[in-house]
């Protein structure tokens, strides 16, 4: 007995200095609580807080920005081509450059826009609709950004200097090997791979980290949002797929620097291997682009049919159904290359079936609008312009993924009709009307609602006059990746009416640029929840504190800001002197523990330098990597350097 | 379904094509009977997608009209309030059905097609490898008779209703050999072996074009396909078999020269002369052909004295050097050319 007593006393002690922590709760609350989290939450001033900053909404901001100015150079390159795809046997711009143009417009597009503004839509919407103060790891987040903008800089620094990549999106050897590309064009677009592949699997570990463990506490698994659910599936899907491509481009340049002859068939290698390993990655690829879409449909189906989306158990189950179905299907990519015949019929049938889950998410926000009271604002109508769009791309999916279809319809504008439908009528329309949905969240105002009509019918006639005479280019033989076509060939109308159209999308997308920087300054003033939705971002001011909630919210069901009929329940006794949130358990979001939040700091970006300076420089010499290896780990030593363990005299959950 | 299928896809191309154009690079050109199938097999997929996305539309526009049956439209339905309208349950079992059977439906067809184009590959009559090149076709005729082998370039003749297997090989990169009126795409692989078979079944001119990226001048890789009735077909073979016509005068002559002694000669081969290079076109019976660097230009003598000029400019970053020939040496090279017939 006698020696426990100085432990006891010792409890005593630390009993006495836990009252003195400062925490949320009865006494502490309004404005004084608001002022103390600010105090705590808020990153150091000037230039280099600004670089350090490890808040995911400034993080998400940025990539949300800077994918959308992707967006705007992929889309001039995209205008370049339609201008040289005007008429027949057109000179305008040659053959090189114009090769150097569909490469660039692929890969900004699938890279540097497509994939990284969905990240940065859930960076920025997924802790606050999750109802927590940050992303799990924010400075892997920090890292994350940084390697994606160095990577997107590589590849737009090399176009100006007349190195840009010529051999297509997918680079398929040995076109891109040492023997048929020399110089260092296919080398800057390995790397710019090897940077955003290394950016999105940072991302998505910290969004299968925050969606698991963050959630607030009573959201369990089934309670959890549908946008939630396809950033899981989304981030999981990434986690599997991108290492294939990260690996194939390692192999690509380690054949083009040092000869290890992995794609070189004359020395045994084999050409074909890269096309497993690009579309084992690159038709998930497709499914990581469109299920955060499918995830945005949902949300706004949700807020403006003022009800649940019908049959949440279904949907869910088809986001998954789809993430694990898209690893079986990259075979129809290939059904040219002479693979076994009947082989192919798996990979039909694969392909086919992708089908059922997204067949089954359409009825169910159809059923939902059905048994609804649908409005339609801006958002509503990119719902409705993505089903009408999306909908024909799927559908001209299947018929691509019949064999004897696609042998003649694949590498032909009718494919490029085809995953435009699904791209931008699948993730585009969605991510606009998106971006319209939650730009009062993240801005405080409301964008035109004037401005935004004329842009969407803009950007809707604009696509269809676009890409819908390529079905018809396509079946009348014209193939993909051609800079000329001769006249003759009955292709000259199909082609200036996408010319036009082209130019029409892109005034559509202008509007909406300009609507999203002149509502900043003339916006109406919006309030927490100006839409009157359901979910938890919109339970804070708009745009949030850098501590999002004041409290940690509750959630009772899958709609609580609809089902709580006065105050929203919220958890006490998180500390407001450190950065601290709060971990619950995976299924049932339990409470579980309280976490500290780490610090702004500058390591995430000099380590994304360091890194950075090996994958360029290793274009130009195979020992980059051995030399560049010890500032990458000075900087990682830095950025992990354990820190005093402060003996906090705390419980775990009060 | 299958039954009604050829009404429709004979009426298709009609509806859809009806332009005065020739289909001679087109799905719709209906040159062989493996474009025959595809045609059927699409128009069955339109039928059924088509039906689909009618449902689809319906039901959204229906879901757009009922928004006006209620006065408090901005009231939410939610927690104990929201009940789905008991058919839903009913119509989303319904619908997967509906989607499920359709995919099969499809599934099947698009098997059962595959299976009949594969079974006419089983007995060729007539064999030729194809080899792709940056950015031209180089094809020989095989035989088991080793004197009536020949090599020609970009431009084959087939016999109609003949099967033919084309024996694809790459020089260089991945190619894709694709002729839309015969039959689908087969890529051509540098260090593995393909073929494909085809079965015209109507005479006439078909281009295709090379459908894989394969660098700077993709877009200038064409083929040309005679589809020739059988004694045609005989005649032409005879004809590809002799050497090259010898020149007649004295500025074929020199053309004649300048090309089996020069530069020419070290990439271009010309039967029956000094002329043996085996990395460009064979020029034997250039003149014969329908166009010039893979479909690049129509066979004329205009056109033979640009490229022969200066290829570089005609089609930029292909693979003949502009050698810059003098004004004599020009007029004698194209002049010996046009008699290659």
């Amino acid at each position: 007995m006698t020696e426990r007593e100085p432990i006891e006393e010792e409890n005593r002690r630390l009993a006495q200095r836990r009252r003195k922590i400062a925490r949320d709760g009865k006494d502490l609350t309004g404005a004084k609580l608001a002022g103390r989290l600010e105090r705590t939450w808020r990153r150091p001033p000037g230039i280099v807080g600004w670089l350090a900053t490890v808040d995911h909404k400034e993080i998400g901001r940025r990539y949300i920005v800077t994918a959308l100015l992707f967006l705007a150079l992929g889309g001039v390159l995209a205008l370049l081509m339609r201008l040289q795809l005007a008429r027949p046997d057109n000179n305008m711009i040659g053959a090189e450059r114009y090769n150097q143009l569909f490469t660039m417009h692929g890969s900004t597009m699938m890279f540097l826009f497509a994939v990284p503004v969905m990240e940065g839509v859930a960076v920025y919407i997924i802790p606050l609709m999750l109802g927590t103060r940050s992303t799990a790891f924010p400075r892997l987040n920090a890292f994350s950004y940084f390697m994606y903008l160095f990577g997107g800089l590589l590849l737009w620094v090399a176009f100006v200097l007349n190195i840009a990549p010529d051999v297509g999106w997918f680079a398929y050897t040995p076109l891109s090997g040492p023997q048929f590309s020399p110089g260092k064009r296919a080398d800057v677009w390995a790397q710019m791979i090897t940077f955003t592949e290394v950016s999105a699997l940072a991302a998505a570990v910290v969004l299968v980290c925050t969606i698991l463990k963050c959630r607030a506490p009573g959201m369990t698994l089934s309670r959890m949002p549908l946008f939630a659910w396809a950033m899981l599936v989304v981030a999981v899907m990434i986690i599997f797929s991108m290492p294939a491509v990260a690996l194939a481009s390692s192999m690509l340049i380690s054949d083009r620097l040092i000869g290890t002859n992995f794609f070189n068939a004359a020395e045994h290698g084999d050409a074909l291997l890269w096309q497993h390993m690009f579309w084992f990655f690159g038709h998930p690829e497709v499914y990581i682009i469109f299920l955060p879409a499918t995830g945005f449909v949902s949300v706004m189906v949700e807020t403006f049919c003022r009800r649940p989306v019908f049959a949440h158990a279904v949907v869910v189950l088809a986001l998954i159904s789809t993430g694990i179905l898209a690893f079986g299907l990259w075979v129809h990519h290939m059904f040219a290359t002479g693979l076994p015949r009947v082989g192919y019929s798996f990979y039909t049938a694969a392909s086919m079936s992708v089908s059922i889950p997204t067949g089954l998410q359409i009825f169910c926000w159809l059923a939902t609008m059905w048994d609804g009271r649908p409005r339609f604002p801006v958002p509503m109508l990119y719902v409705v312009g993505f089903i009408v769009t999306f909908v024909i791309g799927g559908l001209t999916g299947v018929i691509v993924a019949a064999v004897p279809l696609d042998l003649q319809l694949h590498d032909t504008f009718f494919v490029v009709a085809h995953f435009h439908y699904v791209l931008i009528g699948g993730a585009v329309f969605p991510l606009l009307g998106i971006l319209t949905y939650w730009y009062p969240k993240i801005t405080g105002r409301m964008m035109s609602e004037a401005l935004g009509k004329v842009g969407f019918w803009l950007t809707f006639v604009g696509f269809h006059l676009t890409f819908f005479p390529m079905h018809w280019s396509g079946l009348l033989g014209m193939p993909r990746r051609v800079y000329t076509y001769p006249a003759g060939l009955g292709l000259e109308l199909p082609n200036l009416i996408s010319t036009i159209g082209a130019f029409v999308l892109a005034a559509g997308v202008v509007l909406f640029v300009v609507n999203g920087l002149v509502s900043l300054y003339r916006g109406a003033i919006a309030g927490p929840n100006p839409w009157g939705a359901a979910s938890f971002e919109w339970a804070t001011s708009s745009p949030p504190p850098v501590y999002n909630f004041e409290h940690i919210p509750v959630a009772e069901s899958v709609t609580p800001l609809w089902d709580t009929v006065d105050d929203l329940p919220v958890v006490t006794g998180l500390r407001v002197d450190d950065k601290e949130m709060l971990l619950t358990t995976v299924v049932a979001a339990a409470p579980d523990l309280r976490e500290p939040i780490p610090e702004p700091s500058l390591w995430p970006l000099i380590s994304a330098c360091a890194v950075g300076v090996v994958f360029v420089s290793s274009i130009f010499s195979p020992w980059a990597l051995a030399v560049g290896i010890v500032p990458c780990g000075i900087a990682l030593t830095a950025w992990f350097w354990p820190k005093e363990l402060k003996r906090h005299p705390e419980p775990v959950i009060d | 379904m299958r039954v009604r299928a050829p009404a429709f896809a004979a009426v298709l191309p009609l509806v859809l094509g009806a332009c005065t154009y020739q289909h001679y690079q087109s799905d719709f050109g209906r040159g062989a009977v493996e474009d025959d199938q595809f045609l059927t097999l699409f128009t069955i997929f339109l039928a059924v997608c088509g039906v689909m996305y009618l449902l689809v539309i319906a039901f959204l526009f229906a879901g757009i009209w009922r928004r006006g049956r209620t006065a408090d439209a901005n009231v939410v339905e939610t927690g104990r309030h929201h009940q789905s309208h008991p058919l839903m349950r009913g119509t989303l079992i319904g619908w997967s059905i509906l989607i499920g059977v359709g995919l099969a439906g499809l599934a099947i067809a698009s098997f059962f097609t595959d299976r009949s184009m594969a079974k006419a590959a089983a007995h060729e009559k007539l064999s030729i490898t194809l080899t792709a090149n940056q950015w031209w076709w180089d094809a020989q005729y095989n035989s088991d008779d080793p004197s009536k082998i020949f090599r020609t370039a970009n431009e084959l003749h087939l016999p109609v209703g003949v099967p033919t297997r084309i024996i694809l090989r790459s020089n260089d990169v991945i190619h894709s050999f694709w002729v839309p009126s015969l039959a689908g795409k087969q890529d051509l692989i540098p260090g593995r072996e393909s073929d494909i078979t085809v079965v015209p079944k109507r005479t006439g001119i078909y281009r295709g074009q090379c459908a894989e990226f394969c660098g700077t001048q993709h877009a200038h890789m064409a083929l040309v396909v005679n589809v020739d009735s059988y004694p045609d077909f005989v005649k032409w073979w005879d004809h590809q078999l002799r050497p090259a016509a010898a020149p007649t005068n004295a500025m074929t002559l020199a053309g004649y020269k300048y090309l089996t002694t020069g530069p020419c000669s070290a990439c271009h081969s010309i039967g029956g002369t000094p002329a043996s290079g085996q990395v460009a076109p064979d020029l034997t019976h250039l003149a014969s052909r329908r166009s010039i660097a893979a479909g690049t230009l129509p066979m004329s003598e205009g056109n033979l004295y640009g490229w022969v000029e200066d290829p570089q400019s005609v089609k930029p970053g292909n693979r003949m050097p502009t050698i810059g020939l003098a004004p004599d040496q020009l007029h004698a090279v194209v002049a010996y050319l046009e008699t290659l017939k």
